[in-house]
């Protein structure tokens, strides 16, 4: 790459030879703007187009029942995804909470006490299992609740499944803004005397109030759109369904049965369904966006 | 995910080291974070150990021959993989192929060429293909991109590249639409945010002076960039590619539904409907009746989650080389 910028000097330098080589010069350096410029606005273009159409193939498919009915059998048209969007809240909430507990938990020793071997052993491996596929979670759970310990499909091992995937997000969202807390804050409350537990749960945790909410509804915006391992835990379920020790059904296991069916009314239902969860997930990350940019704290 | 080259971790809180003066409640509480961060490497360990011991019958009974033959024959207990992985590395290379020179660009559109004004939303949208789940491209491609693909980018492609020596021979074959090349390009769009995210914080993160001393010498703005700014960043702009890699790998719904979930074999044609792996554990956990079976789904997740941690591992020593932080990027 560098070899270009090296061999810009010609040989023999010729008034001519000189403009020539300018021209030429910033020809490349005119084309790659353009180039460059296009790669942005092609990025940008597909987003736009794929969020246009959900809305478009997704709109027709939202009314009243879609929201409040189950899902009919094949072939009948009408019915709707109520228990798909429950299913969804439910797994959610109970990811949530195996998931945040153990996130803020983790975060707050990397943050105010991490050091030494265990802190770097720690941090790896939230780095590695945020590596972790999705698709390989939902095998490990699978594999030991769903085919072992419980033995059958059931919404809690979705939760659990959903809780892993939560947790490196919400450590390392809450580990940064636990860090943009002012040691001063933390010397001033020590220096009254206050213990130093005290300290973190009475003054730098509700310091950093909004971005420790921020990192939980982003962890929660981006397990909530997770299919595949849902798809190995929580099944699926077309009956209202509220025992988490039960088959499950969640919203984007139901927008994939639908999509691979071959009615067009399902289908119409898949988008409405895809329209519905990019809406939430997307306002999710539209809220976070908001109160984190500026005031990375918030609160005070 | 926003990539921001982490601060070199600055020592925490030396106020707080009194550990002989600890009371009771100090202690306690340090003990229950203590507990709760060793989670964390008792979940690995337990992910690893599990798929590890579950997968091993299969792995056992096929040996070498599990990652090397390409008959995945449940019925007659033959197991060999080598066409989903076959299928996973032919779909990422053409989402990198792809991808990361698109992705690159438009780091570098919003780190040198943006206006103050577009950076913003434009980086902000970017980040939004991160945020879409993976299923409603999996939608998209089933329903839009696969019929396109069938109906007008592939048999152009095998009109003019088809008849070429070489290469021609990846674009041969009827088209199919749900085959390898639009998982391919699925997963290109799928990738595009987390390389660009990640090579914008590179790009910002050269320093002014490396940009300066080339305008000096009378070098145009392209100039700059090949010869100042991307030998910089090179090591760190490959780390996110193979971030970017790492996530194409693991990927499984959008691919689930567009690359055909045909177990054919090993071609040269990218027309060719194909499996990776994990989209035949998504196909095929449904069906694992015996213990063997089950085995040998579980063995090619540990096979992924092999392969993937290699990647990731690499790309984030890449990064951590560039961002010199003991932290590195968060993503």
């Amino acid at each position: 790459m560098a070899t270009q910028a090296t061999t810009v000097a010609p040989k023999l330098f010729t008034r001519q030879s000189i403009r020539g080589q300018q021209r030429s010069r910033q020809l490349v350096d005119k084309l790659m703007t353009g180039l460059i410029t296009t790669c942005a606005a092609l990025a940008v273009a597909m987003l736009l187009f794929i969020l246009v159409y959900v809305i478009i193939r997704g709109a027709p498919a939202l009314n009243f029942a879609f929201f409040t009915e189950r899902p009919l059998p094949m072939g009948e048209v009408g019915g709707g995804v109520a228990p798909a969007i429950i299913g969804t809240l439910l797994i959610m909430g109970a990811a949530a909470l195996m998931g945040v507990p153990v996130g803020i938990g983790t975060a707050i020793y990397l943050a105010e006490y991490g050091r030494g071997r265990f802190a770097t052993i720690v941090r790896f491996v939230i780095d590695l299992i945020a590596g972790v596929p999705s698709i390989v979670v939902g095998v490990f759970v699978w594999a030991l609740l769903v085919r072992q310990v419980i033995g059958h499909f059931s919404g809690f091992a979705g939760s659990v499944a959903l809780a892993i995937i939560m947790i490196p997000i919400v450590t390392r969202t809450v580990e940064e803004v636990l860090r943009l807390v002012p040691d001063m804050y933390r010397e001033a409350s020590l220096a009254l005397g206050v213990p130093q537990w005290k300290t973190i749960i009475a003054i730098v945790l509700p310091t950093a109030k909004s971005g420790v909410i921020t990192g939980v509804v982003l962890s929660m915006a981006r397990a909530g759109g997770e299919t595949a391992p849902l798809l190995l835990t929580a099944l699926g379920n077309q009956f209202f369904s509220f025992d988490l020790f039960q088959p499950m059904a969640a919203l984007p296991v139901q927008i994939y049965n639908y999509a691979v069916s071959p009615y067009d009314d399902w289908h119409t239902k898949a988008w409405g369904a895809a329209l519905i969860l990019i809406m939430v997930v997307g306002l999710l990350s539209f809220i976070t966006r908001q109160v984190t940019r500026g005031r990375g704290l918030g609160g005070r | 995910m926003h990539a921001i080259p982490d601060p070199p971790a600055p020592a925490p809180q030396p106020v707080a080291q009194r550990r002989s003066g600890e009371n009771v409640g100090d202690r306690v509480f340090r003990s229950s974070t203590i507990v709760l961060a060793a989670v964390n490497p008792l979940i690995l360990g337990m992910l690893a150990l599990l798929l590890f011991i579950d997968g091993w019958p299969a792995l056992q009974k096929e040996g070498l021959s599990f990652l090397a033959t390409t008959t995945w024959d449940p019925v007659f207990t033959e197991f060999g993989t080598a066409h989903f992985i076959f299928g996973t590395i032919v779909t990422s290379l053409i989402a990198l192929v792809l991808g990361a020179p698109i992705a690159v660009g438009a780091a570098l559109f919003l780190a040198e060429y943006a206006p103050d004004w577009l950076r913003e939303p434009v980086s902000y949208i970017i980040e939004m293909l991160a945020v879409i789940p993976s299923i409603i491209y999996g939608l998209w491609g089933f329903f839009v991109l696969a019929p396109f693909m069938r109906a007008t980018v592939e048999p152009f492609l095998r009109e003019y590249i088809g008849p070429l020596p070489v290469i021609g021979a990846l674009f041969s074959g009827p088209a199919v639409g749900k085959d390898m090349l639009t998982a391919g390009v699925i997963l290109a769009i799928m990738i595009l945010p987390t390389i660009t995210s990640i090579a914008r914080e590179i790009i910002k993160a050269v320093p002014d002076q490396q940009r300066e001393g080339m305008v000096a010498l009378g070098a145009t703005k392209w100039e700059m960039i090949t010869g100042a700014v991307l030998p910089y960043a090179r090591a760190g702009i490959v780390g996110g590619v193979m971030l970017g890699l790492g996530r194409a790998l693991g990927e499984t719904m959008a691919v689930t539904m567009v690359i055909g979930n045909s177990s054919a074999q090993i071609t040269p044609s990218l027309f060719n409907p194909g499996y990776t792996m994990a989209s035949a554990i998504a196909n095929q956990f449904r069906e694992a009746d015996s213990d063997i079976y089950f085995s040998a789904i579980v063995a090619v997740a540990v096979v992924l989650l092999f392969v993937t941690a290699i990647v990731n591992g690499l790309a984030r020593l890449l990064i951590w080389k560039m961002a010199r932080g003991p932290v590195g990027l968060r993503i």
